[in-house]
């Protein structure tokens, strides 16, 4: 099955971090791919980069940033192949993110099981 | 006699067709048809040789049936292996029930949907008797049921049991799972959940020999069970102390006993607290010692207010009063904190402030049987009634 793990982080959460540390969590992301279970991945630029598009009133809505009032800030994915969820969560449970008081969202991708 | 081997043989049936076929909903649908003609033809042709091998053989000819009707299941048809001429013997097929019981207690699901899984695939319990047990209506539950195997097929939640890395954390889930049905079941519900607990706790304690907190779980619910009778009296709820002890069944408190061997782990301080509580007189230091310990283990302020109750035992009310103070803030929405409070203030002789604890308890007790017990203990408070102790532990 393949899975989406999707990586929310705490906005400034490794701000803290000096550029050694900084380096050292890019390699740590970097690793993921050695896993053969992880088939693909990209990371996110800053969520002040993103617009968000809405229709509201039938008209299109476009605002700037993610999305208001938020604590957590999506901020990249891995796309896992993996055999079953104990699995991909095995994968997810070593996310970085997750240290710096983010989650992971574990979702599998539409497949024909049914 | 034909009842005893459904009720024993349910949850073996379902778990060796859910590792048949992979799919909680077929295996359950072809289990209960197996069942259904099980019905009908052992009370004409009489019991065969292999009950059990008879159903899963029965059951996966129809699991095998409903799948091929299914177009949708064309793809995994062609995987499944041709149904057996003739029954295997019982030797032959592995017990997954173990496999199942992770399954449906998986923490990925919602917890009320682990509970209702498992007392429907490992129970047999109908989604009805659930939907009762837990206050919902039936279609509530099967929506419920329906949303959690949607799950379990679409997310991969496995049919295994789990690495050895990941058991210690699973089967705690496991037992909480269980000990949420007995908790559910100590009250007088229809369909008796109790007894429902307590047998799948003898199913994961045979499965699991070698892991001492299904031991401490079963004798825990064993030894809460063994009161059953002497916990109420027309209907009203009777305190530790006033329960006659002629009502308790002695062969399950034996048997829960027996069962205490490892104390390290929370349930397992848990049973050997329920063992002094079978004891006369009752070892109450050694009560608030064990609750001490279960603290430190759990950091539940709901321990505490236990220890309070025991502490009231040996240093008095006032010292037992200093305990559930600290406590008061966190648990001030937990109506037992303050029937605690009320019946320690009334020792004490302050019946104003008892009055008050016992109104704020009234407020947050959600039965009858309950309401009755506070009314009359508020009645009480003011006239000289003989010192008693209400709390969790009634």
């Amino acid at each position: 099955m393949r899975y989406a793990l999707l990586i929310n982080e705490r906005p400034g959460a490794d701000d803290p971090l000096d550029e050694h540390e900084r380096a050292a969590l890019s390699a740590e992301y970097m690793a993921f791919h050695d896993d053969p279970r992880v088939i693909g991945g990209e990371h996110l630029q800053s969520a002040e980069t993103a617009t968000t598009v809405r229709i509201a009133d039938g008209e299109i809505l476009l605002t700037d940033g993610p999305f208001a009032d938020t604590k957590e800030i999506f901020g990249g994915y891995f796309l896992v192949e993996a055999p079953d969820l104990d699995s991909a969560l095995e994968v997810a449970c070593r996310v970085p993110a997750l240290r710096f008081g983010g989650s992971v969202e574990v979702r599998p991708l539409g497949s024909p099981s049914r | 006699m034909i009842e005893e081997i459904f009720r024993a043989e349910w949850g073996r049936v379902v778990a060796s067709l859910v590792g048949f076929c992979r799919d909680v909903d077929v295996a359950e649908e072809a289990a209960q048809e197996a069942f259904a003609l099980a019905t009908r033809r052992w009370a004409r042709d009489g019991l065969p040789d292999e009950p059990r091998a008879w159903l899963v053989t029965v059951g996966r000819n129809k699991a095998i049936d409903r799948l091929r009707r299914e177009r949708r299941h064309a793809e995994k048809l062609q995987l499944l292996p041709p149904p057996a001429e003739t029954p295997m013997p019982a030797t032959a097929i592995p017990d997954e029930r173990l496999e199942l019981i992770f399954l449906c207690c998986h923490p990925a699901l919602a917890p009320e949907a682990r509970v209702a899984l498992t007392l429907r695939a490992l129970g047999g319990l109908t989604t009805a008797e659930i939907g009762r047990a837990f206050l919902v209506s039936e279609e509530t539950m099967k929506r419920r049921l329906t949303r959690a195997r949607t799950k379990i097929k679409g997310a991969g939640v496995p049919f295994a049991v789990p690495n050895e890395d990941l058991l210690p954390a699973r089967l705690g889930t496991v037992l909480a799972v269980l000990y949420l049905i007995f908790n559910q079941g100590y009250g007088d519900q229809r369909v008796d959940l109790a007894a429902e607990a307590i047998h799948l706790g003898r199913m994961l304690v045979e499965l699991l020999p070698d892991e001492p907190e299904p031991s401490a779980l079963l004798a825990l619910m064993l030894l809460h069970d063994a009161r059953r009778d002497a916990r109420t009296r027309d209907g009203e709820l009777v305190l530790l102390a006033d329960q006659d002890r002629s009502h308790w069944n002695t062969a399950q408190i034996e048997e829960g006993r027996s069962l205490l061997r490892d104390t390290r782990g929370p349930y397992a301080v848990q049973a050997a607290i329920a063992a002094l509580q079978t004891e006369d007189p009752i070892d109450w230091a050694g009560v608030a010692d064990l609750y001490a310990t279960l603290r430190e283990l759990t950091g539940s302020a709901v321990v505490e207010l236990n220890r309070a109750v025991a502490v009231a035992e040996t240093s008095g009310p006032r010292a037992a009063l200093a305990v559930v103070d600290a406590v008061a803030v966190d648990l001030d929405g937990y109506r037992y904190l303050h029937s605690t409070r009320a019946e320690l203030l009334r020792r004490l002789g302050d019946e104003a402030g008892a009055r008050t604890a016992y109104r704020r308890a009234l407020e947050l007790t959600t039965t009858d049987a309950e309401r009755r017990f506070l009314e009359r203990r508020l009645a009480a408070c003011g006239s000289s009634g003989r010192s008693g102790r209400d709390g969790p532990e009634m």
